[in-house]
């Protein structure tokens, strides 16, 4: 029996948070489209789920190989969005984190934190020049002439978009900060 | 920097690398380097996948490694340590030695 969840996450690790959850309720995902979980039954936590952000894309030579590498250690490969994969491991087999070390988290995470930044800064450079532009164009006949104003919202919508992908990588930097201080003590 | 200044200036190893090192003095393919390093430390150290993959490319770049030639049929890449990365094993054991034999000497041993 499959069941279909349509459901957002911004936080990639409350969404593994919440596939774990699904998972001891006894409801494995087995592929994910965008905002499109689909489960089938299975025993209660008979997986762990983990999401990691690959380098490339997961058709890329590099991310084959790493898959590959993942698979030969027990690691099972369910889905992926982009450049993100979904991938899962035997709760039996113990516990299962992709990183062990400092140094491989903080890589994880500045690799996730350069992506949020990286749309954060194109909203934002799209937005400033769409608002730019509607201010320019701002009709002074008629005020209430939506249509003339649609760069103008277009770009305060982007702004606000890029806004959030800010707040999106706050904690994330703030995860860095908080390893790289630990690091100076202990491995 | 050239290569030997380069191995000159190693610290500490992790204690990733250490294990992986060890485990490598017989050819073992990546599952099998996290058993031997779960079953070696008893169940302490469990190295993540992701964690191991990025430290393998690293010591196969430095040479501390190498990939073993295939026999055709299998499907894992097995890898061994090299000269160099036995030497590298070596000095890492004089200086956990160092700190040990001043750890025993100034606080006393473990258990005291």
């Amino acid at each position: 029996m499959k069941y279909i969840v349509r459901k957002a996450f911004w936080d990639y690790e409350k969404e593994e948070k919440w596939l774990n959850e699904m998972s001891a309720k006894g409801l494995a995902l087995t592929d994910y489209s965008w905002c499109r979980y689909v489960f089938e039954e299975t025993p209660q936590s008979e997986y762990t789920y983990r999401i990691e952000l690959l380098e490339n894309l997961p058709t890329h030579a590099e991310s084959i190989a790493y898959i590959k590498f993942l698979e030969e250690s027990g690691i099972e490969y369910v889905s992926s969005y982009m450049r993100w994969i979904y991938i899962r491991k035997k709760s039996s087999d113990g516990v299962f984190d992709i990183y062990s070390d400092a140094d491989s988290k903080i890589k994880h995470y500045k690799r996730v934190n350069t992506l949020w930044s990286t749309l954060m800064w194109s909203d934002f450079a799209i937005g400033l020049s769409n608002i730019i532009t509607g201010v320019k164009d701002v009709d002074k006949t008629n005020i209430w002439n939506s249509l003339k104003h649609i760069n103008l919202f277009s770009g305060i919508f982007l702004v606000i978009v890029g806004l959030l992908f800010f707040r999106l990588g706050s904690p994330i930097r703030k995860k860095i900060r908080k390893l790289q201080q630990e690091k100076i003590i202990s491995e | 920097m050239n290569y030997l200044a380069e191995n000159t200036e190693i610290g500490a190893l992790t204690e990733a690398v250490f294990y992986i090192l060890l485990s490598l003095y017989s050819p073992m393919h990546g599952y099998g380097i996290m058993q031997n390093i779960r079953e070696l430390s008893d169940e302490r150290v469990n190295l993540g996948a992701g964690t191991l993959y990025g430290a393998i490319n690293t010591l196969l770049e430095r040479n501390w490694i190498r990939l073993l030639n295939r026999e055709k049929g299998s499907r894992r890449k097995e890898y061994e340590i090299t000269e160099l990365g036995k030497s590298i094993v070596k000095a890492e054991i004089k200086r956990l030695e160092e700190l040990l034999e001043n750890g025993k000497k100034i606080a006393g041993g473990a258990n005291q």
